[in-house]
């Protein structure tokens, strides 16, 4: 045996696998995580007593996967949640596959039975890495004691390098009782994980040229822009190459939407200004964005005058929707960065007072006459009181859509939705997570009443912690969404699309947070100041005109530039 | 368009289960797979042929070279390549037509490998054409059983000057 050998063995300290777990969460400064207990975590667990790690239990393992995916939304670290076997790993299944979507960084750790009755249909045995391998980024079963350590160290690396995501690690119980080994820390080589940060400097060079030369271009970014921190990157380059700015729902407050030049979100229910500037468009800068169905409507006529700029760090995005012109392998901050080094001020006046127009005669808009309760106006008082600081969690549906377009967001991580998989029920836990990474921040889950019913189960956890939350609800007893397809698109036959609903203040003051019920107009601006002034966590239930539309809208298969619902906001 | 890929992959388990769920789950269709160590025994090699117009494959190819446990992809397409097929196949052969099945045999290259009364088992290699056209020459003589590995490919390094 060679003397290093010998030397790397007597460096080697070994422990229980349940400390070794402990421990590599500690080496990556994991000080708040989630989960649920169950049989064969049980050892882990146990470690997790003396443990200098806030710990949060949900009612429900998909509750806790989406306050660790929120809690990484809002940071930027590594979300992290643990769950039992079996129905514990497979009711995390949402929240990965939530969090694979939006490119969330998770640890996501589930027990799994002894590793002799693997495959024998044990109690509580699931195939938890098969289940869950389309919905993680990677996942790993440890079944050598000597794996335990790395596979830890493997899946912090690989869930926030490159394109974020979730990482599974499934540990049977056995090797959170065996002695296993914690190698000393080494730089983690892994040959088929790659990633390219620095965009190619001819690619970077082809883009500014065209920028250069563009007379109406577009910034469409993403959540990309976000994961990266380049939302200064963004302003900066916008500013100095003067291009107006478009987000999507994952992208809202990379651009500070204040600014004369965000044209705010596109898409199917985005501004009319956003997806007219798109399709009148020469050059579309498209930076950490993947050309989302919702995003481009009709394929063969998104952006019909434009050449693709497409800066992305995931290679697989590229040309899988839509055809690009010139690629940009990379990171977004650092190729933005690049890029504004080189790119020049162009005045582009008449594209700027075409955008203008636009936005004078298609504000998002309702009908602020009406007696009844509008749920964009509770948004719109909602941003009044709280200045636009807040931050905003949803669930999915019309309340989402009425979200982004009646909040103005300013600052990255400013907003959080489950944008990608559409995870109705992601609201509440969501804001749960995002309290607890950001507690002096005021987070408000808007939400809608059917995706609130799906996890409000959580409202325990958030008066167990003390987590003085607000839910702002906007209550129209429908699937609001689904009733207004079913109203477009199948002759207003709402099949199956309400719910009777409880009580919510009454259930929410049994919880132990407070209840507030809202069924006139003009008691909505007293409601929210309650609502922001209470301690604890609060519900305020809005009860709001059960029929509104999100407007406007792009039916599925037209082009973006056909949007219906635009005749209701003519301005006189 | 057929393209062959040839991916160097991590050996260990769950590898092959997430390359063939990724092409169910994203609907790519898998002509044929063929997987097998190397002589590094910390990799497997898979050859995947996939038919698909330019961008399908591309993508196909960016999909696979995103996964974890996969190393390295290539696409065969355009480059000079030996790609072979083996067969395994049972025949119907009374004695009185052997001499005319092992003509045969011997014209494909093949090899009988097991014989009885009224069978022979023959084991061909070759470009897949060349196991159709003996599928082809053996129906009517009664086919018992068959079964081929996908293709399996690897490119011809370049030739010097001085070779041409």
């Amino acid at each position: 045996m060679s003397q290093s050998l010998t030397n790397a063995q007597s460096a080697t300290v070994h422990k229980p696998g349940s400390q070794v777990m402990v421990d590599m969460l500690l080496e990556h400064n994991v000080d708040t995580m989630f989960g649920y207990l169950g049989g064969v975590v049980l050892p882990f667990f146990d470690k997790l007593y003396d443990a200098p790690i806030n710990f949060i239990i949900p009612r429900h393992e998909q509750g806790g996967c989406h306050m660790a995916d929120a809690y990484a939304r809002a940071t930027g670290k590594v979300g992290v949640v643990v769950a039992t076997s079996g129905p514990g790993a497979t009711n995390l299944t949402t929240g990965l596959a939530t969090a694979m979507m939006d490119s969330t960084p998770l640890v996501a750790i589930s027990g799994q039975v002894r590793t002799d009755l693997i495959g024998n249909d044990a109690f509580q045995e699931a195939d938890t890495t098969g289940i869950t391998r389309p919905i993680t980024k990677h996942n790993v079963i440890v079944k050598n004691p000597n794996e335990l350590a790395q596979a830890f160290r493997e899946a912090f690396y690989i869930a926030q390098t490159g394109r974020p995501g979730p990482v599974l690690i499934d540990v049977p119980v056995d090797m959170q009782i065996a002695q296993c080994p914690i190698p000393p820390k080494e730089k983690i080589e892994l040959p088929g994980f790659r990633v390219r940060h620095q965009g190619h400097a001819r690619q970077i060079g082809t883009a500014v040229k065209a920028i250069n030369e563009a007379k109406r271009p577009v910034l469409y970014v993403g959540g990309g822009v976000i994961i990266s921190g380049a939302g200064q990157a963004l302003r900066d380059f916008a500013k100095k190459a003067n291009i107006p700015v478009t987000m999507t729902l994952m992208a809202l407050g990379a651009y500070d939407q204040t600014r004369p030049e965000s044209l705010d979100m596109l898409g199917m229910h985005g501004s009319a200004y956003a997806n007219y500037a798109v399709q009148n468009c020469d050059l579309l800068i498209s930076v950490g964005a993947r050309f989302d169905d919702r995003v481009t409507g009709a394929l063969t006529n998104f952006a019909p005058h434009a050449r693709v700029v497409h800066i992305d760090l995931d290679p697989s995005s590229i040309s899988k929707n839509v055809n690009v012109d010139i690629p940009v392998v990379g990171d977004a901050r650092q190729v933005l960065e690049a890029m504004a080094n080189e790119v020049e001020y162009r005045p582009r006046k008449d594209w700027f007072e075409q955008i203008a127009s636009w936005k004078a005669r298609h504000p998002f808009q309702y009908d602020r006459q009406t007696d009844v309760i509008k749920p964009q106006s509770v948004i719109e008082e909602l941003h009044r009181q709280t200045g636009g600081e807040a931050l905003i969690c949803t669930g999915v549906g019309q309340h989402q859509m009425w979200a982004a377009q009646f909040y103005k967001y300013h600052r990255p991580r400013q907003f959080i939705t489950s944008g990608g998989l559409g995870t109705m029920g992601f609201g509440l836990p969501a804001a749960i997570g995002a309290k607890l990474a950001c507690p002096d921040q005021t987070v408000i889950d808007i939400d809608g009443d059917s995706s609130f019913n799906m996890t409000l189960t959580e409202l325990s956890t958030a008066v167990m912690y003390e987590l003085p939350i607000k839910v702002c609800l906007l209550n129209n007893g429908f699937m609001g969404m689904v009733r207004q397809w079913q109203e477009l698109f199948y002759g207003r036959r709402y099949s199956k699309s309400s719910l009777k609903n409880p009580d919510f203040a009454r259930l929410a003051e049994a919880f132990g947070a407070v209840g507030i019920s809202v069924h006139k107009k003009e008691q909505v601006p007293a409601a929210i100041e309650q609502m922001l002034s209470e301690t604890r966590p609060v519900v305020a239930d809005f009860h709001v005109d059960p029929e509104e539309n999100v407007w406007p809208m792009v039916p599925a298969g037209k082009s973006l530039h056909e949007m219906d619902g635009l005749d209701i906001f003519e301005m006189a | 368009m057929k393209h062959i890929l040839s991916a160097l992959v991590l050996n260990k388990p769950g590898v092959l289960a997430h390359v063939a769920g990724m092409f169910a789950a994203r609907a790519f269709n898998i002509d044929s797979l063929a997987v097998g160590r190397t002589d590094d025994p910390s990799l497997s090699r898979i050859t995947i042929v996939v038919i698909g117009d330019d961008r399908v494959v591309e993508q196909v190819r960016k999909q696979l070279a995103k996964i974890v446990a996969v190393v390295k992809v290539q696409d065969f397409i355009g480059q000079d390549v030996v790609a072979r097929d083996l067969m395994l196949i049972g025949v119907t052969c009374v004695p009185e037509k052997r001499p005319e099945m092992m003509a045969l045999i011997e014209m494909f290259n093949g090899k009988v490998v097991d014989i009885a009364q009224k069978y022979v088992m023959v084991e061909i290699a070759g470009p897949e054409s060349k196991i159709e056209a003996f599928i082809d020459t053996c129906r009517p003589y009664g086919i018992k059983s068959m079964v081929r590995t996908g293709t399996v490919a690897m490119a011809r390094r370049a030739r010097s000057k001085t070779e041409l």
